[in-house]
Parts: C-alpha cells; structure tokens; sequence
C-alpha cells in the first residue's frame, strides 16, 4: 500500500489523526499546543469529514479549564471528544482529569509538552507540565519525532476504546511539536482499521441519555470512596498490554513496530540510557554512533510511561546492563530523584530476583524549556556511566557551580551524518525568511527522494525580531532533534547581523555563505567585520552575495526578500538541480500564493527570475583588513548585573551561564531594555523645531517611549552638542525656559506614529510636518549624542504641570521604554502614560500575554524607575488569575497602611504630634500634596532610624523598626491590573468580576485588542461580530461582549472607554478619575494590534474611524456624580457619522471575510450595524437620565 | 404610435435609455427595477484590473505582515480556503444580472496591462455580457509621455481586445485629446463599435484645514451636457461608429438633445442616484410626452438632426466661445459707426 509522504510538524500531524477519529473537540489557545486547536478549527470550517463521514464540532472554550469541562460533558454523553493542550492549560485540566480517569471514559488529549511557569514563565518544551498529570489515572503515551506523533495519536485512540482508560498523547513542545518533518502519512482507511466501531459503539452506550437513565457523579462516604476507588485496579492491569497489542495491530498494517519500552543499540549493553521524549532521537543517533564505533551502549525509548509496566520495561533491558542513566525533562525540588528515575529504580528493585546484579541507576535533569540536549550530552552521560561512581541526581547541558550537578561534557563531538546537507539561515522576521524555509523544506520533501527536517528559532521581540532556520536534507531518516552546529550551508539574509551576533562559528570548513548585501560583490570584503573576514578566510568558506532587498525592490516584493533568497538557496546549494528547483520553486510559490491573486504570483516568479543576474561569488581575499569588529551588546557603562548576565543573552550566550549567575528567585533589576540598542529603524522622525507648536501628541503615542520632551532652564545647555536642537518653551507658565523634543535613534522602531499625529504642516511643502522620517544611520551617531546630552537635562518638577492637559503630563518622565512590542504597538502608549502619571508610586499586576511578554520576557525589562529609584513595581502571575493578583496587592496595601496607622500614634512623642497629624491626615489629591507627604515620611523615617539607633533595646525600639519598615506606605500608592481581551473578558473574567464587585481601591485597565493578540489571533469575547479570527474562520457570529456596560451595572465601579487615538484628553481624564476614584475601577482601552490586519501606521486614524462610526462610544462613568445626584455617565463621543463600513473594511480582519464569502460578510455588517445603533442608543438615552430620579 | 426604438452596437433596444456605471448596477435587483423603470438595456460598473491587482496584493501584504515573526504567534490569520481574488465576483454578477433581465446588459473593462485586458475582456463576454465597454480612465501625468504614445496606447488597446472578443465594443473616452475628431475616427477604425463620451475624472479638491488633497467624485449636472453634445454632433455621420452621450443627462431635454445631436443612446446616472430608479420611468413618459407635442414620430426621425452635418450653421459648432461673445457685439459696431 503506497501513502503519500508529507512535510509537516507533530502539532499539524497529532491533530490530523485527532480530527478524523472525533465529534467534539473543545479547544483552547495556548503555546505551543495552539496550532492543533487551529487546525481542528480549520478542517472543521473547511468541512472536512471524520472516519465516520460527519464534520467534527469543534468549540472554542474561554479557558483550559472551560475546555476540559466541556470535554468531560461530551464525554459523559457519548461523543467522541478530545482537546489540545500544555503547559498552565493542562494545569488547569487536573481537575476533570481525575474525574475522567474515575468514571474510565476513554478520551485521548494531545499535548505539547511543556515547562510551567515557576520562577519564571517558559513557553518552551520539557515534560514539567505531563509529569504533574501523572496521579491523575491517565495514561501517558510519549511520541518522540513528528512521525510517531502521528502513528501515537492514531494507536492511542484505538487503544483507550480498549481500555476505558484516559491516555495523554504527549511529544516535546517545539522541538516536536513544531519541528517540520516528511513522515508518512497515515489514510483513512488505517484510521478505520484501527479503531473499532464496536467499542464507539460500546462508549455511546456507557453514556448518559434518558432513555436509559441513571446516575454518575456520586458522592461517597469513608464506608466506600476507599473500595470504589480500587475497583479499576484491573483496568490498569491490563493497559500495557492493550497498548502493546494495538502497536502490533499497528504494525501488522503500517510496518512500523511500537513497543511500550523501544531499544536501540548495542544487545549486549553495558551502558544503557533510559529517556522520554525528543531526547530519545538524539540519544539513539548518539548510540548508533557510538555502538558502531565498538562502545557497548543502548538506549531505552519510553513510549508509555503510564501506567508503567515493569513488566515489559525489564523484558526490553538488556540483561547485560550494568549501568544505567535515567533522563527526565523535569524538575520535582526536593523529591528523592525525578519521576522516570524513581520508577526506574522501583522497577529494579521489584524485579530483583538475585539471579543478575543489579545495575547501578543514576538519574539526572536534561532539556528544561527546551534547552538543547545534542549527541554531545548522551556522550557525556554515557563517558560519567563510565566512571566507578558516577554522579546521581546530575544535570547535563548547563554548568551548574551552585550546587555542582552538571556532568560535562565535550561540545565538539559530533554525529552529524556528512551526507546530511545542514543549512542555517539568520533573517528578521518581517523578512519572510522562515517561510521560505518551510517551502524549501516541502519542495525537498515533495520532489526528492531525500528526508527533510526543519526548525525554527524566533527571539523574544514582536518588532525587529530574529529567527534562525535549521534546515537538514539528507538520504537516511534524520533523527537529529536538535539544532544544528555545523552546518555546510549558512545564509545571513540581514547585513547588519554581522556586526551584531556572532554566527560562522557554525560553518563547516568550505561551507557556503550566503549574504543579502547592500554592497556590490568587488566592495563587500572591505564592509565585513574583521572576525567574520577571519573566520572566512580561516574555513576557506565559499562567499555568495546578493542585493536581495534591490531585486525584491524591482520586482515589486518590497521588504519581502523570502523568495529572492531562497531561489539563491538552490541555486548554489546544490541539493537540486537548478532548472528543477526553480521550476520546483515555482510551482510552490502558486500553490503558496496562487488564491491570494494571479498578481501576486506573478510578482514572485518575477522575483524568482530576476535572482540569479543579481546572485555573484566573491573572490575572498587571503587577508584580514577590516578595521572594525562585532558591537558589544551593551553599552560600557551599563550595571554589573547587565554586563554580566542581561548582555550575555543580548549576545545569544546564554546558554552558557552558569546556574550562580541567575537570580534565585525570578528577581531582575528594572529598567534593563535602555542598555539593548536594538537598532531596527531603518528611518527615524527628524524634529523641525520651527513649526513645531510643542502639542506634546507624538510623544503621548509613541509606543516605544523613544520621542520625548523636556522644558528645562537655559543654563542646562552649557556644553549641548553643536547638533543639539532647542526653542522657547510655548508655556505662558515657563516663560524663559527652553523646550526640546529628542528622539532615541537606537531605541526608535520607526513606526511613524508621531509623524502621523504631528498636526502641524510646513505651510510652505505641505508633505513636511514637525516631524519626518529620515534614513537613521546617517545621523545614528549624532542623534545618539543628543539624546546623551538629553537624557541628562533634569527632568521636569512634578508639581508644575498640569496633569490634565496632554501638553503637559508629556513632559513627564515615563516608567515604562524601549519594549520589544510591535513596531506602532496600540497597547504601550497607555501603559507609558500610566507610569508618566503615577509610575513611582504604582504596582502592576500584569495578566499574561503580549503585556506580559514585551514587559517581562528576559533579556530586558522596559519597565524601568527614576532617578530616585522609584517606579513601577511589577509582577506577572498567571494568565487567569490577574485581577485576583493584583487585588492581592491591594490587600497587602490595605492592611499594612491599616497597621502602620495603628503603629504611628504610639510615636507622637517621639516624631512629634505635629508630624503624626500630618501623616495621617495629609490629602494626597495633587503632586504637590504627594511630595510634601513624602517629605513628612522621610522626617518619620528618620527619627524613627534615630531611636532605633539611639536605644535599640528599649522594647519600643522593635516597634519602631516595624513602623520603619512600612512607613513608605504613608505615600499614597495606586495598584493597576492590566491585561489584554483574553484574559479580560474570558479567561479572567470570573476573577475580574469578583475583584470589581470586592469594592477595593483598584485600577483595571483592559489593552483591548479584540483578539488573543498573544498566541496568534485568537477569537476572544470581545472579538467583534463580523472579524475574521482563528477559531472564527467564517467571521464571529455573535457581538462583541460588553464589558463596561457588565460592570457599570453594579454602580459602584468607575467605568471608562478610551481610545488614545480618538482623544487624548478623554484617555488622560479617564485613568486620572479611575486613579482618584477610591474603589474599583475598570478602563477599557481600544489597542489597534498587528493582527488588525492593516499598516498600524493608521492606528490612530483607525481608531478616530472607530469612535465617529460608534462601534467604540467614548464614555465615563462615574459613581461618584451619583453621589451628587447628577448623571454617572457622561458620553464623551458624538453620535455616530461614519459608516460603520468605512471603518471596519479598512482592516483585513473584515475584508478578508469580504472576500472568501462576501454574503456572510454582508450578513454580519448588516448585523453590525444594528448592534452600533442599539448600543448608541442605549447609552443615550442612559446619558440623557436625570441621575437624581433616574429619568 | 410613437417609435421610440434605437440601436447601440448592434444591439436592438425598445429606447435610448440607458442606466450607466453606478452603485446601482451592484445589486441585480436595482438592476432589475431599472429594466422595469424603462431602460433599454444597462451598462455596468466597471471591472477594475488595478483594484483587482492591489486588493491581491493588500490581501497578501497584511497575511504576510507580522507573521513568522514571533514564537507564539507565528501567523495571526487563519487560512481560508479561497479568496474571490480575480474577476469572479463580477463575472458571477453579469450571469446573475443576465438571468435576471431581458434587457441587453453591457460589460464595463478597466484594464490597466494589455494581458489583463484581453483576459478579463474573454471572460466578460463568456460570462455573457452581450457588448463591452472599455472604460479607459487613463490620467497622463507624467511630462515625458507624449500625446502621440497616449493616443497610439489607446488605439494599440481597442484593436487588442476587439480582436480577442466577438461581442461589440465600445470605447468610453475623456476629452481630453488635441484632435479629437480624427482621434475618434482612429478609434473607430481600429476596430470600436462605438464611443462613449465622455469619461468624468475625479477632480482632486483641497481642504484647506488639513492641508490634504482630498479626491472628489461629485454627481453630474445638466451643464456638463454640452461638451458632450458638441462632440456627439461634431462625429455624428462622419466617425464610422456608434455614439452614446454619458454625463450630465439629467432630463427629458437632456435626452432629447442627445440624440439630435446624433447619438445612438443617453446614458445616465447621477440623476438616477438623486432621484431614485423610477425617475427614469417618469424621464421616458416626458420624454414621449414632447416628441407627442411635437409632433415627432420617431427617435430615428430626430437622431442626428442638430448634429454638425445636418445644421444650417456647422460653424456654431466650431467657433470657440471666443467669437461668438464678439459676433454678440458686432451690431452695435453697426449702429455705431
């Protein structure tokens, strides 16, 4: 039986067996897992058929745990159900999980194994997340590549029809679950030969109906939970062995033969490894090196690690091993060795019949949140099985020099097949590189005979990020699950990269380098920094160059270089011949491109045909001339901290920390994003002095905290660069003083925000503003020198502005720069404005998310403080818990001022009663009345030091530390919750609610997207009616939900609807009023977002279009004008004058459902339209009340 | 019994009314109102290659934008299984349309590559327009491109598509030639059915707040006939081809006027959007109502009457206003010698 080869990653692989063998799937987004959700959802929406002939209903619930609760609904009524899931989201599955595994329902959930959030959030891959599901009763079925993901899946949904027990179908998070692979595809009919339709039958029969009625879901007495809890004891018994049997039925049909337990190696092993996972590829590839070479080693595959059959794992051991290293991928502090390990050892120990010795077990850590485990490990563990006593309880793959667990190892050893062609590619993802990449990987895939593997790397940025391509060909299956470090082929498709971060280290001698270069092919050599000129010459490499940008540029592709560079990829690597692969190329360029427009096509193959004129080799000269080298990551005058650790990641050195060079606890410095300059603007605004009518707008936008504006006395300018540009303040009030608007040249992502709000023009060339774009490197240098001279100018006093007016809260310092948020990001310019108003006296819980990740995401943090060290204090819990996070907050801020206000009568004789008083009765309204507080806290502070120091043994002087140690909470402080629509209105929402009733001083703002931004554009509760969103392929159905007007109905709580763009003034009112407010506030912010679908450039006109077609009513509410018997709420927006069409259709959110089923866009616009005018009207006719009497 | 009948292209139509590109020709039952309202036949909106080429190419900018950028997001739409990215949606609109109406319905082109104009013009016809128009919106604004390419662009263009087609065509033109005339008389011989004049561009306005340019398309007004009938008169009878006034018709007169002046039909729009479809119905009864008064028998009988050929003085035709003020005071010479 012949079935087709395909290149596709586990993710694509686990789902496609999961949506034939379905009904329901209940889905939930969450990294790395969320693409088999999506595509459940894509199959669904393109109607795609399961065995059985019927489209599987796929849902989207509002969290992992709705979705698990949804699953076990289906479940307990007969459907064949499964989900998707990792990470936190299996976590929050645990619970229905128990109850699943106790009522024996035979489900399969597919998860991405990975890390859980601990001292740190990790996205990325181990077995954390599956390992703390092990007590729940189900079984865990391991697959370890891409093409055991999809023959696993296939034989665990066989198998717990079977069995009746629950399976977790689980494969390594990244490195399997989105490593791009050609496997085998299973077909249709071996779905239907696996699973048998009597047991379907059977598991529909077991369910709920009331034709058959009875009960489920008891509760028990200690009389007999006990017995009944031991009633499934058989059926576990006999899992293994199901399990096995199905593998066989398996590969009776297919060929390929499972076990429960596979080994690979030496028969006669000395040594053996027992691993799970992605590790088990790597290792095997390690072992076969090794056996080959004569070393007696062999490694054991787990497949099923629950339950765990000591039966067949002892059956699979070589009986000649004398030594055995167990690998979890997981961490459990504190345990007496991981959990593979202990029931390794457990397995030993029953099994001992005194017949054999039994072998010496180490067990050890490897691979957490995806760090690398390379042949070069296995070697490692398998050099200290050597030893007479090798180290226990080790780690491999760090240097750990706190507490001296890690082997080592020699990172040179290698077992990388030469007949493999290894290619890496180092290109920015707006470049379109990985794509390009996966397209090479399915033309090599599809039109060769040779295997093919692809994995990618992103850095943590949203703008200007990095991504590393990985790409191996070979004639043998590749077992390599790991990233390449020698490679024959190395591409950089960004010039500037080169002075950047290092990356020939990973050529081969006589490798092919590849490089995108603006400089022509005799005039290269002299722009290379010296180390790379070295290294070339050195390893003899072959140097191709290219003007990928200018051929993209002719040919109408614009920065999109994707397939100008990957036409010179087979062009001179050789793995095709060049008239086939460009041909390949194109016939894959129509299949990629061909339903976006012939147009499009064409522009591609012109793109194609244009490359190899422009495609030269470069004679490398012998000798090393260059001047110049690598920048260092950081800045000279940089803290410790960041010198040591923060630039050693910048750098892509990481991994080569050692364990004491990281906080113990998650505790990082703030204000690190300052000392990553970034350098991604190819154009920056350039500030024309002249016409400028200081307004203060391009700084209240810019996202990235990189335009700013200082008034400052003249004297200051003593010693300005000659460059450094100034005028008169335009402030009646600071008549006198001088006024400069600075842009940071390396921080600036050149979005062109501030260009686009400049409302002045050049009355003599009308395209000129006060601001304009200007190519950034020429004047890098100089610009760099006044924002030095910038940054030092003081910055502005407090107590002089006037916070109300945009004009002047812009002059005030922000808290908040430099994030590695999208380039014209919606969401920063509230979160900077908030830390302009009220940074230095501000805690920030921050729900997960983008918010999280630009604020969060190691290596720097843009959260930053001020001169006197004080500014936001910021933490980011979990996705689901925010509100209750930041309410935490609160509670803390609420007892310790309670207690301190107990504590400091007790002093008045001490600090004087006039002190006391004034504390305790100081109004904190203004920024002057907060710095006079400060000043009396300061004074309290220090007598306070004065006693203690004077009589430290007087039994008050304990007190009196204790008061000291709380005092600062006499300064009024503000708490801010602040997450995205997600965690908003669905996730969250349980929690957020219950804080917004709690009637506590806190301040929620939602970054209101409409979509899961995050994970990749997700529906959402708040997605409106009518947009396109994953999970919503034919448009949502349903109205955006209206979260305001939820939480305006309990009255209590101070509710606003910004949209900066639409009113700045509006916006600053709002969150001034929620600050002030004493009780709960919610502002909900509208925050344009790349996966808007249009050039964000337009965000604020976007916005503006928003609020005039009344899909987004500008309001406040306030409880307090209740309170004077006058309306709460006061609508801050005009009646709607725009089309609602004018504005949606400016985004492809919509248009894209315009254009793929335009009667269902019709449709929904029309409903749209009714939803804009009821809401308008509601709201009128609410805002027209007499707050007195309600009419 | 009055004759009200005339042929356009070749085709037979029961008047001379004829619906012109609107918003209206969008929705087949606005089309179908118009047919009941009294039209002839209907000439629709135009299919426009360059929006076709840069909706595709929006499309696959903003699907390509951010994605493969970030780990956790690496795309942030879903794949749908097609877009309506070439001419179907208009080419299902002409089937829908002839299904819906007996009256002949014309295909409206606005090509902008020479493939693309041929391509479309097959698929119009296939998709069963019974003629086409070719709506050349062409603004010459680059000072290196000479009158002559223009023209010889224009005529390399109609005899393109007409070789490629079997149904009529016709050439939607602007005024804005040297010599018009004989520029006419080359359209016709290179292969056009017919002529359409003229094309209305949009006139870019200033706000003078923003300090922006600001496109603006207004409607047309009765004034703007008079171009357009100068024109229709001046070829009628000499230009091998036939002739439709696009513009500007707003009335009774309006249409009267036309085809004196010798065209085949009076296409309209502007008053149709400001008065609703059944004006046209009420246009037809008045138009009926004064060739009864006047004892006209006929639209053939009319048709070309006051064109160039036919008037007493075809000089009125080609006097610039110019003479014609100083013709105005000549008397007064005479009486004041």
């Amino acid at each position: 039986m012949s079935r087709s080869m395909v290149t596709l990653d586990a993710n694509e692989a686990a789902a496609y067996i999961a949506h034939h063998v379905s009904e329901v799937i209940a889905i939930y987004p969450i990294t790395p897992s969320s693409a088999m959700g999506e595509w459940a959802d894509q199959w669904s929406a393109e109607n795609k058929k399961n065995i059985w002939g019927t489209t599987p209903l796929v849902v989207e619930m509002q969290s992992e745990g709705g979705a698990a609760g949804a699953v076990h609904g289906a479940l307990q009524t007969g459907s064949l159900t499964t989900t998707f899931t990792a990470s936190q989201g299996l976590m929050l599955m645990l619970p229905n999980m128990y109850k699943i595994a106790g009522e024996l329902t035979a489900t399969v959930f597919h998860i991405a194994a990975r890390a859980l959030a601990a001292q740190a959030l990790s996205i990325f891959g181990d077995h954390q997340d599956v390992m703390a599901a092990r007590a729940t009763g189900w079984a865990l079925l391991c697959s370890n590549s891409v093409q055991e993901a999809m023959d696993l899946a296939l034989i665990a949904h066989a198998a717990t029809l079977k069995a009746r027990v629950p399976i977790l179908h689980f494969f390594d998070g990244f490195r399997t679950s989105s490593e791009v692979m050609k496997i085998e595809q299973l077909d249709e009919d071996d779905m239907r030969f696996m699973i048998d339709d009597e047991l379907v039958r059977a598991h529909r029969a077991r369910a709920l109906s009331p034709d058959n009625p009875f009960m489920r879901g008891a509760a028990q007495n200690p009389d007999v939970y006990f017995q009944a809890r031991e009633t499934v004891n058989p059926f576990y018994a006999r899992m293994p062995q199901i399990i096995q049997d199905t593998m066989n039925q398996f590969a009776a049909r297919v060929g390929r033969q499972y076990h429960l337990f596979d080994y690979v190696g030496a028969p006669d092993a000395e040594r053996v490894m027992v691993i799970m996972g992605s590790g088990g590829e790597v290792a095997q590839e390690a072992v076969e090196f090794m056996h080959a070479r004569g070393d007696k080693v062999g490694v054991l595959k787990v497949h099923l690690y629950r339950p765990f059959s000591v039966e067949h794992f002892m059956a699979a051991l070589p009986k000649t091993a004398q030594k055995i290293a167990v690998l979890d991928r997981t961490k459990e502090p504190g345990s007496a060795g991981e959990p593979l390990y202990q029931d390794v050892v457990t397995a030993l120990m029953e099994s001992a019949d005194g017949a054999r010795p039994m072998p010496r077990v180490i067990g050890g850590r490897y691979g957490l949140a995806s760090k690398e485990f390379t042949p070069a490990m296995v070697k490692g563990v398998f050099d200290e099985l050597k030893k007479p006593n090798p180290k226990n309880h080790f780690t491999i793959g760090i240097h750990d020099d706190v507490s001296h667990t890690s082997l080592p190892y020699d990172p040179h050893f290698s077992t990388e097949d030469p007949a493999t062609t290894r290619a890496i590619f180092y290109g920015l993802g707006a470049d379109g590189t990985v794509g390009a990449n996966k397209n090479s990987i399915k033309i090599i895939g599809d039109e060769t005979a040779l295997y093919a593997q692809g994995y990618f790397v992103y850095d943590s940025k949203k703008s200007g990020s990095t991504t590393t391509s990985h790409l191996r060909f070979g004639p043998k299956p590749i077992h390599s699950s790991y990233l390449i470090r020698s490679a024959n082929f190395v591409a950089c498709h960004q010039f500037n990269f080169l002075e950047r971060f290092e990356m020939l280290h990973v050529a081969d001698h006589g490798a092919i380098f590849l490089l995108n270069s603006p400089f022509a092919p005799d005039a290269v050599w002299e722009r290379l920094p010296r180390s790379v000129q070295q290294t070339i010459v050195e390893k003899q490499l072959k140097l191709y160059v290219i003007d990928a940008y200018k051929v993209a540029r002719e040919t109408g592709m614009g920065g999109r270089i994707n397939t100008v560079m990957q036409t010179c990829f087979f062009a001179i690597s050789g793995v095709l011949p060049r008239a086939e692969a460009i041909a390949a190329i194109k016939h894959s360029i129509e299949k990629t491109y061909g339903k976006r427009g012939k147009v499009v096509v064409e522009k591609n193959f012109a793109a194609v045909d244009a490359t190899l004129a422009n495609l030269y080799e470069v004679q490398v000269p012998t000798n090393v001339t260059s001047a110049f080298d690598l920048r260092p990551p950081v800045a000279a005058g940089a803290p410790a901290f960041v010198q040591n650790v923060t630039a050693e990641i910048i750098a892509g050195r990481g991994d080569a920390l050692p364990v004491s060079a990281l906080p113990v606890d998650g505790t990082y410095p703030s204000g690190t994003a300052k000392w990553e300059k970034r350098n991604i603007a190819l154009e920056i605004p350039v500030w024309d002095k002249d016409i400028c009518i200081q307004c203060g707008k391009c700084v209240f936008v810019c996202p990235h905290a990189t335009i700013r504006a200082k008034v400052y006395d003249p004297q200051c300018l003593d010693g300005a660069p000659e460059t450094f540009k100034h005028v008169p303040a335009r402030w009646k009030e600071f008549e006198g003083l001088r006024y400069t608007l600075q842009v940071s040249p390396e921080d600036c992502t050149g979005c062109t925000l501030c260009v686009e709000v400049c409302p002045v023009k050049n009355k003599s060339e009308t395209r000129l503003k006060a601001l304009n774009m200007m190519p950034q490197p020429p004047i890098r240098a100089r610009e760099n020198e006044n924002w030095a001279f910038f940054s030092r100018l003081p910055e502005m006093d407090r107590e002089k502005v006037n916070l109300h007016l945009v004009k002047d809260s812009q002059l005030l310092e922000p808290l908040f720069e430099f994030s590695g948020a999208c380039s014209g990001c919606g969401e920063t310019p509230y979160l900077r404005l908030i830390t302009q108003l009220f940074g230095e006296r501000a805690y920030v819980a921050n729900a997960t998310g983008c918010s999280s990740i630009y604020g969060g995401n190691l290596p720097t943090t843009p959260w930053t403080h001020n001169d006197a060290g004080r500014g936001p204090a910021w933490s980011n819990s979990l996705f689901e818990d925010n509100a209750e996070f930041g309410l935490g907050f609160r509670l803390t801020l609420d007892k310790r001022l309670e207690f301190a206000r107990e504590l400091l009568p007790q002093f008045a004789s001490v600090v004087g009663q006039e002190l006391v008083d004034g504390i305790l009765n100081a109004a904190q309204d203004t920024e002057a009345e907060l710095l006079k507080q400060r000043g009396r806290v300061q004074a309290l502070k220090e007598k306070l030091e004065a006693l203690i120091t004077q009589s430290p043994n007087v039994p008050i002087a304990e007190t009196a530390r204790h008061l000291c140690s709380i005092a600062d909470i006499f300064v009024k402080k503000t708490v801010w919750i602040v997450g995205g629509d997600g965690w908003a209105y669905d996730i969250g929402y349980g929690g957020l609610d219950h804080v917004l009733a709690s009637g506590r001083n806190v301040n929620i703002i939602v970054l209101d997207t409409e979509v899961y931004s995050n994970t990749g554009g997700q529906m959402s509760k708040s997605t409106p009616r009518g947009a396109v969103a994953k999970f919503a392929a034919g448009g949502k159905a349903t109205a955006k939900k209206d979260l305001a007007m939820l939480a305006i109905s309990y009255g209590s709580i101070y509710v606003a609807r910004v949209a900066m763009g639409a009113s700045d003034t509006q916006t600053i009112r709002a969150l001034l009023e929620a600050e002030a407010y004493d009780g709960p506030s919610l502002i909900i912010a509208y925050s344009h977002c790349i996966a808007h679908g249009y050039d964000m450039a337009h965000g604020l006109d976007q916005q503006k279009a928003a609020v005039a077609s009344g899909y987004w009513p500008l309001f406040r509410y306030d409880p307090r004008l209740a309170a004077q018997d006058k309306n709460p709420l006061q609508l801050d927006s005009k009646a709607p004058t725009l089309p609602l069409e004018k504005y949606v259709y400016n985004e492809t959110r919509y248009t894209m459902l315009k254009q793929s089923n335009e009667a269902a866009a019709e449709k929904l616009l029309a409903l749209g339209k009714k939803d804009v005018a009821a809401r308008w009207k509601l709201y009128e006719t609410l805002a027209q009340t007499n707050g007195k009497d309600g009419k | 019994m009055l004759d009200l009948t005339t042929t356009y292209l070749g085709l037979a139509l029961k008047n001379p009314l004829v619906p012109s590109s609107s918003p209206l020709m969008q929705q087949v039952d606005d089309i179908k109102r118009l047919e009941d309202a009294g039209a002839a036949a209907v000439a629709l909106h135009s299919l426009f290659e360059e929006q076709i080429a840069r909706e595709s190419f929006a499309l696959d900018h903003y699907l390509n934008y951010g994605s493969e950028s970030f780990t956790e997001a690496i795309s942030y739409f879903p794949q749908m299984l097609g877009y309506n990215r070439g001419a179907e949606g208009y080419l299902e609109h002409i089937a829908k349309v002839k299904q819906a109406v007996q009256i002949p319905v014309i295909g409206s082109l606005n090509g902008f590559s020479t493939g693309g104009w041929i391509e479309y013009a097959r698929e119009i016809q296939q998709a069963g327009a019974d003629a086409l128009e070719l709506n050349v919106y062409y603004v010459a604004a680059d000072p290196a491109q000479t009158s002559q390419a223009i023209e010889q662009m224009y005529l390399d263009l109609v005899r393109e598509v007409v070789k490629s087609v079997t149904v009529p065509v016709a050439v939607k033109l602007p005024h804005f030639f040297t010599a018009f005339a004989n520029f006419a008389q080359r359209i016709a011989w290179a292969g056009a059915d017919g002529l359409v004049l003229f094309n209305r561009f949009y006139q870019p306005d200033f706000d003078l707040e923003s300090l922006e340019v600001v496109p603006s398309l207004t409607l047309s007004h009765s004034n703007e006939l008079r171009l357009r009938l100068q024109w229709v008169a001046m070829v009628y009878g000499r230009v091998e081809a036939d002739l439709a006034v696009t513009g500007g018709v707003h009335s009774a007169e309006d249409v009267l006027k036309c085809m004196m002046a010798g065209a085949n039909v009076a296409m309209m729009t502007s008053v149709l959007l400001e008065r609703g479809i059944p004006y046209l119905g009420a246009l037809l009864e008045s138009v009926k109502a004064w060739m009864n008064d006047h004892e006209y028998e006929s639209i053939a009988q009319m048709r070309g009457s006051m064109s160039y050929k036919n008037v007493a003085q075809p000089a009125a035709f080609e006097r610039a206003n110019y003479m014609r003020v100083l013709q105005a005071y000549e008397p007064r010479f005479d009486r004041n010698p």
